[in-house]
């Protein structure tokens, strides 16, 4: 994890430039095909939420910088399609075996896509520890904002909030570990609360004194207070 | 290839995205991993048939029915899904209330998370750097680049969707609507004004 993804908070961006309410869904055809190809790839059932996520947040910061948005997706598709084993380097060369794919009867067609996409991959499991907060409660955003499991590892822990005070605002359920589901250890499902930060606890300058920024937290990224 | 790291697998594709997405299709689609008829199954899907129309139905049908409106807020994937707006990138959805003295805004600082089933795919500059890293620090610069402006006394409630749960903003009915329909309604409700960067429409 380079957490040049994790850009909550940085300075230097320059304005938000709004589009059109009416603008094409992709401003580019290619942009369609990149998020097609990278949501039918999902369906050969290699990797989960997490991992792509994991992938794109590992690409080198210098290509993480330049790349456009889809072209993030699916360089980190061809990455996760290597490291996965479901293709090779030689076949990114385009020097790889022709034929058929040992996982091809496994491929989305075309009239099982809504059924996909409407079945959608719901996060939340029973079981899994207790809740250890409650609605009110203060806690603190542990720190450093690292993943506990694995050097380098993914977190959904934004830094910007690591070791702030926050309070619970409500219990979301039991929800998949992403530290440890992005890395093939299992869903360890965890107790997830929306927290809420006074801006004044996140920002030496904020911009009014009633601003506050809702998270979403793993019990184990929590701290009592 | 200097444009890449080069120790990537990606680095071995064609530099230009578009070649490079046309690439990868190739051979995927060589390998019987990928259906092209199932690619454009996808983009029509999104490109056509499930966008911000399906959430202006929900912030329309939520002006006018109360009762609607308070399962909506107390719990929202059981009244989405019986309208059939449940699915990829909306299994958890939670719906946030503005009130004349909280506004909320939802951003994504990780990567790019959006209500898909309802707004459909994320408009390009949710996705932009700028509005990740200013939409939390600053969000009243930001409304201002989209033009709005609050009043003093109206906090902001910046919801930064970390995890799987995805949020939609229920913008504040305008004034001068009383006597409007359901589908007049949702005519006024703007994607932008269910994201927290607008308002909805005002009736002409």
């Amino acid at each position: 994890m380079t957490r040049v993804h994790d850009m909550g908070g940085r300075f230097g961006d320059g304005p938000v430039v709004p589009g059109a309410e009416d603008a094409p869904v992709f401003a580019e055809d290619w942009h369609a095909r990149a998020l097609a190809v990278t949501l039918a790839c999902g369906a050969l059932g290699q990797w989960n939420i997490d991992t792509s996520r994991h992938a794109r947040e590992r690409l080198s910061p210098k290509d993480y910088t330049r790349f456009s948005y889809y072209e993030k997706w699916i360089s980190a598709l061809a990455d996760l399609l290597v490291e996965k084993g479901v293709l090779t380097r030689e076949d990114l060369e385009g020097k790889g075996p022709a034929g058929l794919h040992a996982l091809a009867e496994r491929a989305l067609k075309a009239e099982t896509v809504a059924g996909a996409l409407a079945r959608g991959g719901p996060a939340e499991r029973t079981g899994g520890p207790k809740p250890r907060f409650s609605a009110g409660q203060a806690v603190r955003a542990r720190i450093p904002a690292d993943n506990a499991l694995v050097p380098g590892g993914h977190t959904r822990l934004p830094k910007y909030a690591a070791g702030a005070k926050g309070y619970v605002l409500r219990l979301h359920g039991t929800h998949v570990f992403p530290d440890s589901n992005a890395h093939g250890l299992g869903e360890a499902p965890e107790p997830l609360y929306a927290v809420r930060f006074f801006a004044r606890a996140l920002w030496a300058h904020p911009e009014h004194p009633g601003d506050e920024v809702v998270l979403d937290l793993w019990q184990s990224y929590l701290e009592p207070l | 290839m200097p444009h890449d790291h080069p120790d990537s697998p990606h680095a071995l594709l064609p530099p230009d995205p578009a070649l490079r997405v046309k690439a990868l299709e190739t051979i995927l689609t060589e390998k019987g991993l990928i259906d092209p008829a199932a690619l454009e199954e996808i983009i029509d899907t999104y490109q056509n048939r499930i966008g911000p129309q399906n959430g202006a139905r929900v912030v329309a049908r939520a002006w006018s029915d109360p009762e609607f409106k308070a399962a909506l807020l107390a719990d929202a994937d059981p009244v989405l899904a019986e309208l059939g707006y449940y699915g990829r990138q909306g299994e958890h959805m939670v719906v946030v209330e503005n009130t004349p003295q909280r506004h909320n805004m939802v951003v994504c600082t990780l990567c790019s998370c959006y209500p898909w089933p309802l707004l459909g795919i994320p408009p390009g500059w949710y996705k932009s750097d700028a509005y990740r890293a200013r939409a939390v620090r600053e969000p009243r610069k930001v409304l201002a680049d989209f033009g709005v402006t609050l009043p003093g006394d109206c906090a902001v409630r910046v919801w930064d969707s970390t995890a799987e749960v995805r949020y939609l903003v229920l913008p504040l009915r305008p004034e001068g609507t009383e006597g409007l329909g359901e589908e007049e309604l949702a005519a006024l409700v703007t994607r932008d004004s269910m994201i927290g960067t607008g308002q909805p429409k005002v009736p002409a």
